[in-house]
């Protein structure tokens, strides 16, 4: 890899003053002042038809302006999933219906002069429901009586299994081989069940959006989105205003994770803005975060897997069932996601199967989460691989590096799964997940504290690890573009339709194009997200946009060059190869004569064959390259009480190059932070009638910086020649090990087995008194002298 | 009814309803900085100081803010600016919705001139959830930021 | 929490006038409720302006005024003196900087929450409460009470005898409620241990205490049948934080762990 000046180099994010000192940024920072408040009326069911609905009281009230209920919107079911389109989600959701299938489904909406006057509305709203049977248990949802989606116009875009008189949103297989006759042919075989838990995003700024109409009399949306250009073709379709009529801005976003990957409250702000000609605004209480976006999907995996005795895995076959609750956004995709980016781990098996169903219920919708099914498999399996281990009598790391994928391997699960469709076949040109393995063994100590320590009489350490692999975006569906434009002076804007929500992909954009352009990141203005100005891009999802919208940035910038030189040459009166670029001045080679970029710029301006230069490029990747990812992690854990500490947690990782080595490390230890949380004490929990227990940050615990003592991050040497400058995506790896990780130190500390998450001290005590009293037993048997 | 306070140097007179909050009332006079995370006092986001202590405005009677001095991140804009710089070197800062509490939480530590370890840094910031850099990014930072200033 | 007026009390009596005018008049200690609270009132009474946010010792007794903030008492040398600093270190535990610094002892002894972790230590050290009309009230008492409290609390007496003492919350992460919390004031005569957020609001392990006082001096197997008396006698109840099972082993556990430490053993 050739000297670079910017990239991979200690960059400050170029937001990060403004945004520390308290400048407008955000979404409700844009509200007009005069804005009507929108406060929505939310279902007290969890399923039940709306028999009457008498919104005229409301109406009534002074400072109302307007009530929405179904029967103001059109009938056009669409997805609320903010991904490629046609999506692989089903068309299952109306912007207000006349049925509700959660507690916190929409019904009705009051736009009032302000919130007081509009929470004062909502009581005033006369609802008749019909109450229905709700299906809360997603292990009896398929086949039950009760069906949740029976309404007729609900289809899907293209197969995925969709049958939703069976309470079945998609369903997939696929098989390579034989596994039944693998697993059956194995010499050693371990099969056990893993439960994953609903987990909430809670970014902290809350989901927003507001809306006014132009002056151009065209419909303008500000949103905290991770997807502005869905969400525009989403309106456009389900409220049936021309896509040329709507424009989405998307300004700073606190945070999304997945969680603004798809509508929330913009069907009902473009609906008062569009009927009232007025600016609205929406910002969800912190209770309707958690009780009315979206969650991690909970899944129930089945994971069987057979070896040879010498440790070469030689079948895994892992049934999942997935719980999308109340619609199906991203349904098939994240389920399919638990297959195709862990199985592949192990890819020297002869055979393996990935199946399941993926079924309504009525809770909250599930969606996109970073990590995106991986997680959930990732526990699922790589718990399996440490009991296959210990069923082996192998160490647990013996075992993975004897089977896990290496640099230059490929698995057939590429080419058989995608997101939604096939996938695409690709070997692994960068994989140093070999050498993540034997740096975090160095890093944890793993040698002398393996399984596990004595420290005191109720204390012990122990450590656990997981491997792990992501992706870098979804090849041949989504595509990112990049417009740079040369100003006057010698300056650059750069406009990406990329979506910056935190994770810094304006400044790691910039850095790629002061890069290749050679110039200070200062040069380079990033604008993004903006779908009236900005070119398009799918959105920040899908560990994408370093490697999608990089690789386009990357090009973008490849031509602007090119172009300049050519400027250079015409300006200089030599041919293009005469020149030698530099970044702010260009040398003509033949008698060292220099035109800076300052003088070219201003003469194309105003005084030589004035033109503005301005160059797009797109990108849409042809394969997807893995990130991978070691996780170590060594706990303190009080054995009478099961409760434990996190005293390091470790991360050795191969994202490529990485462009901002400091960014890079911030993606690895908040994914891994939040990972620990889903690990330890997240979980969102409902009462027997379907209410939202967890609603509040007092009941749902996510950690805080004292919870986890210390984070070890460090970065593979490692070059992705298909990413920009090397460089792979990061944004998701990070949260992947660490449930697996923990529930692996925990067994290695008592010998006892979490198999559902959180791995909670009260779990661990209760398993430990379980083990405890059948060795009692198994004592007392003994002694009859029966052989155990 | 009508407060009388001082807000970041300047007397500030609100016009208010008896029960309004703090964080409600600075919004409603253009502090945009002041934004809140949560109905429940308990992410921290919308930190404020009232006589130089941290509180959630979100909680704050604005009632009860008569006389006092207010400080808002706009108030300590240079402070702010250097700890941005401290974050941006650590890479600590990714979404920033709750940097402005942070950084007025830290400033009223600054002036406190009380020494801190990391264990204390961590549990005096107990209440700032951060759900984006995994905290020990930001724990770095803070440390330089409150190095250089003794 | 809605109102229609804010009155600023000036003196104790005013405020008690008028609480005693309108059965839904309040009065506001942190105010760190009221956003949660429904409540629609007709006035919210403020103390802020009584000088009741000061902490005074003598020789015997520590006196915290109603409207002393958590912080206050957090940092209070005085408090940290007694009985180990317990009171003090299970404050430092209720949630962020910015809510203790709103926080008041009054609000959180008034509210006689489950959840609390002001009352469990305060009621080991056996603290007194004194009200404007009633007087002074011991804790224990007060927390039997029922129903709304329309007398004025205008400071928790706690006597600084010497003791040792033992605090443990267990709480999921650091910014929690407990699922659980265990105080313990070992004085020269006789040890109070107070159990907490079982969930319901923090009662005295009284049978526990009792054998404990008949017993000769304490040692290990004397320690291990009070601390199974603590889990036995009291009731413990589930909810979606932990199960009353869970609750039960943890106080037995740490009544255990506690006593020895106040006695001096190493467990």
């Amino acid at each position: 890899m050739k000297k670079t000046k910017t990239v991979n180099q200690k960059v400050r994010s170029i937001d990060g003053k403004g945004i520390m000192m308290g400048r407008a940024a955000y979404t409700d920072d844009f509200a007009p002042k005069a804005a009507l408040v929108i406060k929505v009326l939310r279902s007290p069911h969890a399923f039940a038809r709306i028999k009457r609905i008498d919104k005229s009281k409301a109406e009534a009230l002074p400072g109302v302006e307007i009530v929405l209920t179904h029967e103001d919107f059109p009938r056009n079911p669409f997805t609320r999933a903010g991904q490629g389109y046609p999506e692989p989600s089903p068309h299952d959701k109306f912007a207000l219906d006349d049925h509700v299938r959660y507690v916190g489904d929409e019904i009705a909406c009051v736009a009032a002069h302000d919130e007081k006057t509009a929470e004062a509305a909502l009581k005033l709203i006369e609802v008749d429901y019909e109450v229905k049977e709700p299906v809360l248990d997603f292990e009896k949802a398929k086949g039950n009586e009760s069906v949740i989606h029976a309404e007729e116009s609900i289809h899907e875009m293209f197969p995925i299994g969709f049958d939703p008189e069976k309470n079945v949103a998609a369903a997939y297989h696929m098989e390579v081989d034989d596994v039944e006759k693998r697993l059956s042919e194995s010499e050693v075989t371990i099969e056990s069940s893993f439960y994953t838990q609903a987990q909430a995003h809670t970014a902290l700024e809350p989901h927003t959006v507001n809306a006014r109409i132009d002056y151009l009399n065209r419909l303008v949306i500000y949103s905290s989105t991770q997807t502005p250009f869905h969400v525009r073709r989403i309106l456009s379709q389900a409220l049936e205003i021309p896509l040329n009529r709507i424009r989405v801005i998307k300004p700073r976003v606190g945070g999304g994770f997945g969680g603004k990957q798809a509508i929330h409250g913009e069907m009902l702000a473009a609906m008062v803005t569009m009927k009232t000609k007025k600016p609205s605004r929406l910002t969800y209480t912190r209770k309707e975060v958690f009780e009315a976006t979206y969650s991690r999907h909970p899944m129930r995996i089945d994971m069987r897997l057979g070896a040879t005795k010498d440790g070469r895995i030689t079948a895994i076959d892992c049934y999942g069932l997935s719980d999308t609750g109340a619609y199906g956004e991203h349904a098939l995709t994240v389920f399919m996601v638990t297959g195709s980016k862990v199985l592949p781990l192990y890819n020297k098996v002869d055979a393996v199967r990935f199946h399941g169903d993926i079924v309504y219920t009525n809770r909250m919708s599930s969606g996109a989460f970073r990590g995106y099914g991986a997680v959930q498999g990732n526990y699922a399996l790589e718990s399996a691989i440490d009991m296959l281990a210990e069923k082996l009598g192998m160490d647990p790391l013996a075992l993975r590096q004897k089977n896990m994928i290496a640099e230059g391997e490929s698995s057939p699960i590429f080419e058989i799964m995608g997101e939604g469709t096939a996938g695409t076949a690709m070997n692994m040109e960068s994989c140093k997940l070999d050498y993540c393995v034997k740096r975090g063994m160095e890093l944890i100590g793993y040698k002398d504290k393996y399984p596990r320590q004595e420290i005191g009489k109720n204390k012990l350490r122990s450590v656990g690890m997981a491997i792990a692999m992501q992706g870098s975006g979804i090849p041949y569906i989504d595509m990112g573009a990049a417009t740079i434009k040369l100003n006057d002076d010698g300056f650059y804007n750069l406009l990406v339709g990329a979506t910056d929500i935190g994770q810094g992909s304006d400044t790691i954009l910039a850095q790629i194009a002061a890069e290749e352009l050679g110039v200070d990141v200062e040069k380079m203005v990033v604008y993004s997200s903006d779908t009236d100005l900005t070119p398009f891009d799918a959105g920040a999802y899908a560990s994408s946009t370093t490697y999608v919208s990089g690789n386009a940035v990357w090009k973008a910038a490849k031509t602007m060059k090119e172009r300049l030189i050519a400027e250079a040459a015409r300006s200089l009166g030599v041919e293009p190869e005469d020149i030698e670029f530099q970044g702010t001045s260009f040398k003509n080679k033949k008698d060292d004569e220099e035109l800076t970029l300052s003088d070219l710029s201003n003469t194309l301006f105003y005084n030589d064959d004035q033109k503005q230069l301005s160059v797009t490029e797109s990108y849409y990747g042809t394969k997807s390259p893995p990130p991978f990812m070691a996780g170590f992690v060594e706990i303190e854990i009080d054995k009478e009480t099961g409760e434990y500490e996190v005293i390091d947690y470790v991360s050795v990782v191969d994202c490529g190059v990485t462009i901002n080595p400091k960014l890079a490390q911030g993606q690895i230890e908040g994914g891994v932070v939040q990972g620990l949380g889903m690990a330890m004490t997240e979980d969102v929990k409902i009462a027997a009638n379907g209410k939202l227990i967890t609603a509040d940050f007092l009941n749902y615990k996510i950690p805080t910086g004292k919870d986890i003592r210390k984070l070890t991050t460090e970065f593979a040497e490692s070059y992705e020649k298909s990413g920009p400058y090397g460089a792979k995506s990061v944004g998701e790896i990070g949260i992947d090990t660490p449930p697996a990780a923990i529930a692996n130190a925990v067994y290695n500390a008592l010998g006892v087995r979490i198999k559902s998450l959180p791995v909670t001290p009260e779990k661990i005590l209760s398993a430990l008194k379980e083990k405890n009293g059948k060795h009692h037993m198994m004592g007392m048997r003994s002694h009859d002298g029966r052989n155990l | 009814m009508k407060i009388e306070t001082v807000v970041n140097g300047h007397k500030r007179i609100f016009d208010i309803t008896p029960d309004e909050l703090l964080a409600d009332t600075l919004k409603r006079y253009d502090y945009t900085s002041v934004r809140k995370g949560c109905d429940t006092t308990s992410c921290g986001v919308c930190t404020i100081l009232v006589d130089g202590s941290p509180v959630p405005s979100c909680a704050y009677l604005t009632a009860r803010a008569e006389g006092k001095e207010i400080t808002t991140v706009e108030g300590i804009a240079e402070e702010a600016e250097r700890l941005a710089e401290h974050f941006g070197d650590e890479g600590a800062d990714q979404c920033g919705f709750c940097n402005p509490g942070i950084a007025l939480s830290v400033h009223a530590l600054k002036l406190s001139r009380k020494s801190f370890t990391e264990e204390n840094l961590r549990h005096y910031l107990v209440g700032h959830l951060c759900r984006c850099s995994g905290y020990q990014s930001q724990i770095k930072a803070i440390q330089r930021y409150l190095g250089d200033a003794k | 929490m809605k109102f229609a007026n804010y009155h600023r009390a000036e003196s104790i009596e005013d405020a008690y006038e008028i609480l005693q005018k309108d059965k839904t008049n309040t009065i506001v200690g942190g105010g760190l409720w009221l956003k949660l609270s429904r409540r629609e009132i007709d006035t919210a009474v403020d103390l802020c302006d009584l000088g009741l946010d000061t902490i005074e010792e003598d020789e015997d007794v520590i006196r915290i005024g109603a409207m002393t903030t958590l912080s206050r008492i957090e940092e209070s040398d005085a408090l940290r003196n007694v009985a180990s600093g317990i009171f003090p270190r299970a404050v430092s535990f209720i949630m962020g900087v910015q809510l203790r610094n709103v926080a008041t002892i009054g609000g959180s002894v008034m509210g006689r929450y489950g959840f609390s972790d002001c009352i469990t230590p305060l009621l080991a050290l056996d603290a007194r409460l004194d009200f404007h009309e009633r007087g002074t009230v011991p804790l224990v008492d007060f927390l039997h009470e029922k129903g709304k409290v329309t007398d004025i609390l205008k400071a928790v007496i706690i006597e600084k005898s010497a003791a040792k003492g033992f605090f443990k919350k267990v709480q999921k992460t650091a910014h929690d409620f407990p699922i659980l919390n265990v105080a313990i004031v070992k004085k020269e005569k006789g040890t109070r241990i107070a159990i907490g957020s079982r969930p319901s609001v923090a009662s005295l392990a009284k049978e526990a205490m009792e054998y404990l006082e008949k017993a000769p001096t304490p040692d290990e197997v004397i320690i291990a049948e009070t601390a199974r008396l603590a889990k036995e006698t009291l009731k413990y109840s589930s909810n979606h934080r932990a199960s009353a099972e869970y609750r039960a082993h943890l106080a037995e556990v740490y009544t255990r762990r506690g006593l020895m430490e106040v006695n001096g053993l190493e467990d």
